[in-house]
């Protein structure tokens, strides 16, 4: 879907990106992790042509993007900012509306799909004609979202979206973000330096610094493989939570006991991490959760014995 | 105080009319300027901040603009645009440009970098993003600037009425030149007032909503267009000659308002300041001026007097006048001044103006040399027993005599001198004389007759009838009056004088001003 390849970019003698490449699968989301300074807003401005790169391709549907006229390129990429970057002189409707009118829709569509993505993000109708200003930091980065998706393009951006929130909020929108069906859809690439919102949202995560790829992989590959300290002193602040959601249910599926589906307990798709899976608990004697994979196979499982699948798991990891 | 008040709205009563036609004059001269310096100053501003390298050069010349004085920049416009509104309009454009410029560059740059980045990442064109972005959101610095200019140019635009453009000048520099309170205050308070309102009605506009923008955005030029519709340019001669008159000139029963009375005289007239009036008449955009009759350009530029055959012009014997507790203090001063006594004819006064206002001699070694030629220089005796302060008017002539006093001063008493010349006019260096700020300055009888006695037009009859009747008139009010003493006359009288071009006043055969107003009758 996205290919960059070997792509640098020099600022006068410095090499904010020097010969870096990788590609992006169809509905994934790829995560650029690091420290400031380490290359990764410039590798992702790179694929708009916000920046253009010195040396190397970027490729988006087979197509070099250095072939299009950057206007056109970037009227199908969504791009979400971390301060928002809302048109302060614009309703929330005149912002929303900015992409289709480039595009230059019929104003009936437009308002269609505005009413369609405000209700998908829990924005009340009535914010239509207010200002930015005027909304909270969540509702603001929420309208910088439907901004970005009202064309409903195949390939989204995101530079920190969520870098100015609080963390109350943050996680709040973290869970709207992963339920969100349009988002499912959508090829993601999305620059972070927070390590426990990339574990959460990616797929696959590129750690970069000092404009290299250090190492790219699933959070668990980077969890329990690293290829060198680097990558292990960078993950080795809130360990625990970390491999919590690096290790979804379905990696612990064998290790799980057989045991009869039961009734009145919460549910969970095998997809989940562990770490939604065990926060769901509330301690009450005998509590157990429900597993399904496959949508016919169900696992019953108590809190003890994920946990115990878990060590397990963890073990296996260490001695491979 | 309240008579005062009484007077001054009398004033503008009786002059409603001149008062509207000036304001309005003013108006429309400050948004003609305003609004070509906008259609200026914009695109000038935009196109920097797309071409970095450019803004330093051209913040640089705008800012160097702004700096030279006003009245030399009306200078150098007369012989590029000759007088009249174009020169004023130009010279006011020139001085509103830098606030347009800088605030529309400082605006551009200062929009939010996250929502410029964002603007680019939709997809906008460059010319969407200006449009649709930039200029809205930095709309209130623009307007910030334009408030700026809008003030700056309601306050520049009074010196518009020295270069024959009009607007409230007219009435403060006619004032401050005759000494008249009311006229002063008809002039600066209204245009005060002009100043104080545009900057409110602008303020209100840069702190506009968003939501209300648009409207503002369309409804402004509009607004602008109208009241620039406000200066009805002053309307071309209708006769074949055009007069140029000093404000001061204007006002005065010696002036205009005797020409008027006395010889019936109707021609052309505009409005301008002695500083260019010359050089207008010898560059042909006026015919008849009201000059001085030692004025050295007369020499200069060819100009001949016309016979003032009705007698309205009186004498303006220069004389020092001293305050007499100066006299009582440094006791041989009175002498040293008489030195000068009946030394100067009018001939020798025009030669010495026209060596300083032509030739650029300065006014000190104009005046050595003269002492030197007849034989009353002498070399400083370095004295330190008090200091006399001489004033001294913003002209050639007076600084020359200024200077000749400060030699003799020093050369035959052992009192040190500090002089203040180029006090703006009759009103600042009497009152600077009676305030004691300095101690004489030559002044000119029927100066002392008409603009600071204010005689009555029957004592102004009897005493004008010669030069001696007037001197002595002066010399008894002042002395009962103000306790200043008018010294014995230095010679020269630099009355007030219509002049022509002499090779057109010969083509004309126009001889006296009683010639002038029946060539202007038959047409």
């Amino acid at each position: 879907m996205i290919k960059v390849d070997k792509v640098s970019k020099y600022f006068g003698g410095v090499k904010a990106v020097d010969g870096v490449s990788f590609e992006v699968e169809e509905q994934e989301n790829l995560i650029l992790l690091g420290t400031s300074g380490c290359g990764k807003t410039t590798t992702l401005k790179m694929i708009n042509r916000l920046i253009e790169p010195t040396q190397g391709c970027i490729y988006i549907h087979g197509k070099n993007i250095m072939e299009q006229q950057p206007e056109i390129l970037r009227r199908g990429i969504g791009y979400v900012l971390q301060n928002n970057g809302l048109f302060p002189h614009y309703t929330v409707a005149q912002n929303i509306a900015v992409v289709p009118n480039l595009l230059k829709w019929d104003k009936q569509k437009t308002e269609k799909r505005t009413a369609e993505l405000m209700e998908k993000l829990h924005l009340d109708a009535s914010y239509l004609n207010i200002y930015p200003n005027e909304l909270s930091g969540g509702q603001q980065q929420r309208i910088g979202l439907a901004r970005a998706l009202v064309s409903d393009p195949p390939v989204l951006l995101m530079d920190e979206p969520f870098g100015a929130l609080d963390n109350v909020t943050r996680s709040k929108i973290h869970a709207e973000f992963k339920a969100l069906d349009e988002l499912k859809r959508k090829t993601i690439i999305m620059v972070t330096h927070d390590v426990q919102e990339a574990f959460e949202l990616g797929d696959r995560i590129c750690l970069m610094d000092k404009g290299k790829i250090v190492q790219s992989g699933t959070p668990a590959q980077l969890l329990f493989n690293p290829v060198n300290d680097f990558v292990k002193d960078f993950l080795k602040h809130q360990r625990l939570q970390l491999e919590f959601k690096a290790i979804k249910l379905i990696d612990l599926w064998e290790l799980l006991p057989e045991l009869n589906k039961e009734a009145k307990a919460s549910s969970f798709d095998a997809g989940t991490n562990l770490w939604e899976a065990l926060e769901s608990f509330k301690f009450n004697n005998g509590e157990t959760i429900n597993i399904s994979k496959d949508q016919n196979q169900v696992k019953t499982v108590s809190f003890e014995q994920l946990m115990t699948a878990f060590y397990q798991y963890k073990n296996h990891q260490a001695h491979e | 105080m309240n008579e005062q008040q009484q007077t001054l709205w009398q004033f503008m009563q009786q002059q409603a009319g001149k008062l509207q036609e000036q304001t309005l004059q003013h108006i429309g001269l400050t948004f003609i300027s305003l609004c070509i310096a906008v259609l200026v100053g914009l695109p000038l501003g935009i196109l920097i901040v797309r071409k970095k390298q450019l803004s330093g050069i051209v913040l640089g010349i705008a800012g160097v603009l702004q700096t030279i004085p006003s009245i030399a920049l009306l200078g150098f416009m007369i012989p590029l645009l000759g007088i009249g509104p174009k020169p004023a309009i130009v010279a006011l454009l020139l001085y509103a440009l830098l606030p347009i410029i800088r605030n529309t560059y400082t605006g551009i740059l200062g929009v939010d970098a996250a929502v410029k980045e964002a603007a680019v990442a939709m997809g906008m064109s460059k010319w969407q993003i200006l449009f649709k972005v930039e200029l809205p959101l930095a709309m209130p610095v623009i307007f910030a600037g334009i408030r700026t200019a809008t003030v700056i140019n309601v306050g520049v635009a009074t010196l518009a009425s020295l270069i024959a453009a009009g607007g409230l000048g007219e009435f403060i520099f006619g004032g401050i030149s005759l000494n008249n309170t009311n006229m002063i205050l008809a002039g600066a308070i209204p245009s005060a007032l002009l100043a104080v309102i545009f900057d409110l009605l602008l303020s209100m506009v840069q702190k506009v909503s968003f939501k209300k923008l648009k409207r503002v955005v369309y409804a402004f030029p509009v607004l602008l267009i109208v009241l620039c519709l406000f200066y009805i340019i002053p309307a071309k001669s209708e006769g074949k000659l055009t007069a140029g008159f000093t404000p001061e000139f204007m006002g005065r029963q010696d002036g205009d308002l005797g020409l008027r009375s006395k010889y019936g005289l109707k021609i052309h007239t505009i409005v301008i300041s002695d500083a260019v009036m010359y050089k207008a008449a010898f560059e042909k955009h006026l015919d008849v001026i009201s000059g001085y009759s030692t004025d050295g350009r007369l020499k200069a530029y060819d100009l001949v007097v016309l016979d003032d055959d009705k007698h309205i012009f009186p004498p303006y014997y220069a004389a020092p006048i001293v305050r007499d507790d100066v006299l009582k203090k440094f006791p041989d001063l009175e002498p040293t001044l008489n030195l000068l006594s009946g030394k100067i004819n009018d001939s020798v006064m025009t030669v010495l103006n026209y060596r300083t206002d032509y030739l650029h001699q300065s006014p000190e070694r104009v005046a050595k040399d003269f002492l030197v030629a007849n034989k009353l220089w002498r070399p400083e005796r370095g004295g330190n027993d008090g200091i006399v302060r001489i004033g001294s008017k913003i002209f050639g002539e007076q600084y020359i005599l200024a200077n000749m006093y400060s030699m003799l001063i020093k050369g035959y008493t052992d009192h040190e001198v500090s002089t203040k010349t180029g006090l703006g006019g009759t009103k600042i260096c009497f009152d600077a004389l009676t305030n004691n700020q300095i101690d004489f300055y030559p002044e000119y009888t029927g100066t002392g007759l008409l603009a600071i006695l204010q005689a009555s037009p029957e004592i102004i009859n009897e005493v004008t009838v010669n030069k001696d009747s007037t001197y002595n008139y002066v010399q008894r009010q002042f002395e009962s009056k103000y306790q200043i003493k008018w010294l014995k006359p230095i010679g020269f009288n630099n009355a007030y004088a219509l002049m022509m071009r002499q090779q057109q006043a010969r083509k004309l055969g126009i001889k006296t001003i009683s010639n002038l107003k029946q060539f202007l009758d038959k047409k």
